[in-house]
């Protein structure tokens, strides 16, 4: 084809992509002011807080800002024998500043987290400044050295080279009961003290396990929604979605007087003759209370999904499939379920990816195993005031989820889930 | 080989969903082996409800349905071995057209060469080779419906069950279609039992047509007698079009009665009248009226025309004759054509033998 007869012109001469262009131009810029109000609403809430977390994560800038000379002059020290003169030169006038500004307290607090013993000996050197006791004329290294034996031990040295740099992945691995050992290298927490891996997996183990009774709980409820006639349906509905209307907080509570031991099910157990009275089951502040609990609540979240792909799914289809020669099993399974399946999808990766997240319900119904990671981040938010490492908890959970996701997309393909 | 004339047979069935209502009565209905019938009728007929009574997703509230001698009521319908055509295709929407085709072969555990060679069969039956791969979605309305016909014959049932297959497509495709579903039946032998509401489809494709009425089958016989000799008003009615007057049994003798109108009396077939001074309503198809007919006619009478509608192939006439105003003539498009003009006065004829005393309206 030619390249005349491509182009095509309006009567007025105007080839008609750039005519079509300006006539839509008007409309397009309509539209994008009618989304711009949620677009900046989702800037401002959304992702400008997860920056805002990401760099909070890995922010180390503290003693970067507070040392600049020293870790200048660092730059040419190989870290494995006592730094030169000039390094603790820098030090001395770096802490000089901090010493008039009143906060050199902070680098001792935040250089004894990085290693034991800096708290005190800084403190020392402030006291040996304040009363003027440093020569400046004189060889500094050997004034600082003489101030503590630690100063002469190349360990701490290492200890501030490792704060030099503005970023730290430290929070990180914190989060999966890791840190950087004093040579630099990754080491594992004592095993009596690694909390954060048991928790992950604790959150993961109930989320999967809160999907999976969502699921099979939810798939007859959405199946009969689905069939029942229209007035009975309806009834059903507003069963399903009662927990919608009712506070977090006082479903809960609801599930601590059915569940405890002096509670509803244990008296009618005891009642009908189930259990003996003195031997009531534990089902609250344990997992089984976590299970109940958090199924109940979201369970409303697995049905909708799958009513409304159910709703699609034209009762001719099984009949087709009874009909040409299959068992009620074979139509239901190699027929209906296949085509259930974007409601599946859809329905299990809101509960999961709810449940993962989810704080006030085991924390209330779950007892010590009640305690989740968002239970932690929510700790070190609010009580420890650490908010870097709740930031890195609240950015490993997201990119966890990011990562079922993913995984679900590979397998099923997002095309195939329907919200509704 | 020969036939079976009650290869299918629904014996004394009623059918009732509330227990109030019974939305079939007493059926009674014999189909002969390789038969094409069709239920035809008005929704709420029952029509439906019979043919999902056969395909085992209904069952009937009292009396038996036998196919090939055996009772099957009890029978459920993966059992049957009937195939079905339903009104919305019902193709499964996740599988290919090969592996629609494959489902009932499959579920029947038959090997592999054999189902691809049935399938293959199949398709070259409805004409659709090559498109095995497609997914249903991707197929015009017209092959989802023969994907559908050829699921339903691919596993070689006795019976296939038509439940208005043709009811999505546009009036031309529905057209074709039903030749072509007529061709197959003609070419396989298979039983087949469909129901329409459409008259004009039952007309072409049927041996014999079951008219549905009120939970009853009102007349079964085949097209042409069903439309030349409706025997009570609402067959009259349903099928065709069709002239009415209302009045009373003056006279009878035979086949022949006299028809007391209110300002005139005419020579009708007596049908479903016994005696003097009974209501009828006398049935007369437009085309069995000539204007101005040149030989002696048993009716004749004048009117005035009231309306000209312009057909192409033939021309509608409205007279207002007798005291009814919607007297309909159907006339030919032939080069020695009338002049025909609104509010003139024409002559109309009719034999008795054509215009038939029904029950009345």
């Amino acid at each position: 084809m030619s390249s005349e007869t491509k182009q095509i012109l309006t009567t007025d001469g105007i080839p008609l992509e750039v005519s079509l262009k300006k006539a839509e131009k008007k409309n397009k810029i309509k539209a994008f002011l009618l989304v711009a109000p949620l677009l900046l609403f989702l800037f401002i809430t959304y992702v400008f807080p997860i920056g805002e977390m990401f760099t909070r994560s890995v922010d180390d800038k503290m003693i970067t800002n507070m040392l600049p000379k020293t870790f200048k002059a660092m730059e040419k020290w190989d870290g494995k024998e006592l730094p030169p003169e000039d390094v603790f030169a820098g030090f001395y006038s770096d802490y000089k500043v901090l010493i008039e500004n009143q906060t050199q307290g902070k680098l001792g607090q935040r250089l004894n987290k990085e290693k034991n013993g800096f708290n005190s000996i800084t403190k020392k050197l402030m006291r040996q400044i304040k009363r003027n006791k440093i020569d400046e004329s004189q060889s500094i290294k050997e004034q600082i050295m003489k101030v503590h034996k630690r100063w002469r031990d190349v360990e701490y040295w290492q200890a501030i080279k490792r704060t030099a740099p503005p970023y730290t992945m430290a929070k990180y691995l914190k989060g999966v009961d890791m840190y950087f050992a004093a040579d630099g290298s990754i080491a594992q927490v004592d095993e009596d003290r690694r909390i954060h891996r048991i928790l992950w997996l604790r959150t993961l183990e109930i989320a999967l396990f809160v999907t999976i009774f969502c699921f099979l709980m939810g798939y007859p409820i959405a199946h009969l929604l689905a069939t029942l006639p229209m007035k009975y349906s309806n009834l059903l509905m507003i069963c399903v979605l009662l927990p919608f209307w009712t506070s977090l907080l006082v479903r809960t509570a609801s599930w601590m007087i059915l569940l405890q031991q002096q509670g509803v099910v244990n008296d009618f157990f005891v009642m009908i003759g189930l259990v003996a009275d003195d031997s009531r089951p534990e089902m609250m502040y344990n997992k089984v209370g976590t299970y109940v609990a958090m199924t109940q609540i979201l369970l409303p979240f697995m049905v909708l999904p799958l009513y409304s792909v159910m709703k699609t799914i034209s009762p001719s289809l099984m009949r087709a499939g009874k009909s040409l020669g299959g068992t009620p099993f074979v139509a239901f399974w190699k027929v209906y379920f296949p085509l259930t399946i974007p409601g599946i999808g859809a329905g299990c990766l809101l509960v999961f990816i709810l449940a993962i997240g989810y704080y006030i319900t085991p924390a209330l119904v779950g007892g010590a195993s009640g305690t989740l990671i968002s239970n932690q981040i929510a700790y070190h938010m609010k009580t420890t005031l650490d908010w870097s490492f709740a930031s890195a908890m609240g950015l490993m959970l997201l990119s966890g989820v990011l990562v079922i996701y993913w995984i679900y997309n590979k397998l099923v393909g997002v095309d195939n889930i329907k919200l509704g | 080989m020969p036939k079976n004339p009650e290869f299918v047979k629904f014996d004394k069935v009623d059918k009732s969903y509330d227990g109030k209502v019974l939305v079939v009565k007493d059926l009674q209905l014999d189909i002969a082996e390789g038969e094409f019938i069709t239920m035809l009728g008005p929704s709420g007929s029952g029509k439906t409800t019979c043919l999902m009574m056969l395909a085992g997703f209904e069952t009937p509230t009292n009396g038996e349905i036998l196919l090939d001698g055996n009772i099957i009521s009890n029978i459920p319908p993966h059992k049957r071995g009937i195939g079905m055509v339903f009104q919305n295709y019902a193709l499964f929407p996740h599988m290919t057209v090969y592996e629609n085709l494959a489902f009932p072969l499959r579920v029947r555990k038959i090997e592999k060469d054999e189902i691809d060679k049935k399938v293959d069969k199949a398709l070259s039956m409805v004409s659709l080779n090559g498109f095995e791969t497609r997914m249903p979605g991707q197929l015009s309305g017209g092959q989802q419906q023969r994907v559908a016909v050829a699921r339903a014959l691919v596993f070689d049932p006795a019976v296939v069950l038509m439940d208005e297959p043709l009811g999505a497509l546009d009036k031309n495709l529905r057209e074709s279609m039903q030749y072509e579903i007529k061709h197959i039946h003609e070419s396989i032998g298979v039983t087949v039992v469909y129901v329409t509401h459409d008259q004009s489809e039952a007309l072409t494709m049927s041996n014999r047509i079951a008219v549905f009425n009120d939970g009853k089958v009102q007349q079964l016989s085949n097209p042409a007698e069903l439309y030349e000799k409706p025997v009570n008003s609402f067959v009259a009615e349903f099928i065709g079009e069709n002239n009415t007057f209302n009045g009373e049994v003056s006279d009878i003798s035979g086949d022949e009665c006299k028809v007391k109108l209110s300002n005139a009396e005419i020579l009708s077939n007596a049908i479903s009248v016994k005696s003097k001074g009974e209501k009828t309503t006398v049935s007369l198809r437009p085309e069995r009226a000539l204007i101005e007919p040149t030989e002696k006619m048993d009716n004749m009478f004048s009117g005035k025309i009231e309306e000209v509608i312009y057909h192409g192939d033939h021309t509608r006439v409205r007279v207002n004759l007798l005291g009814n105003p919607e007297f309909i003539l159907k006339v030919p498009n032939s080069t020695s054509n009338l002049e025909l003009k609104v509010s003139q006065e024409i002559k109309i004829g009719w034999n008795s033998y054509d215009a038939r005393a029904l029950d009345p309206k």
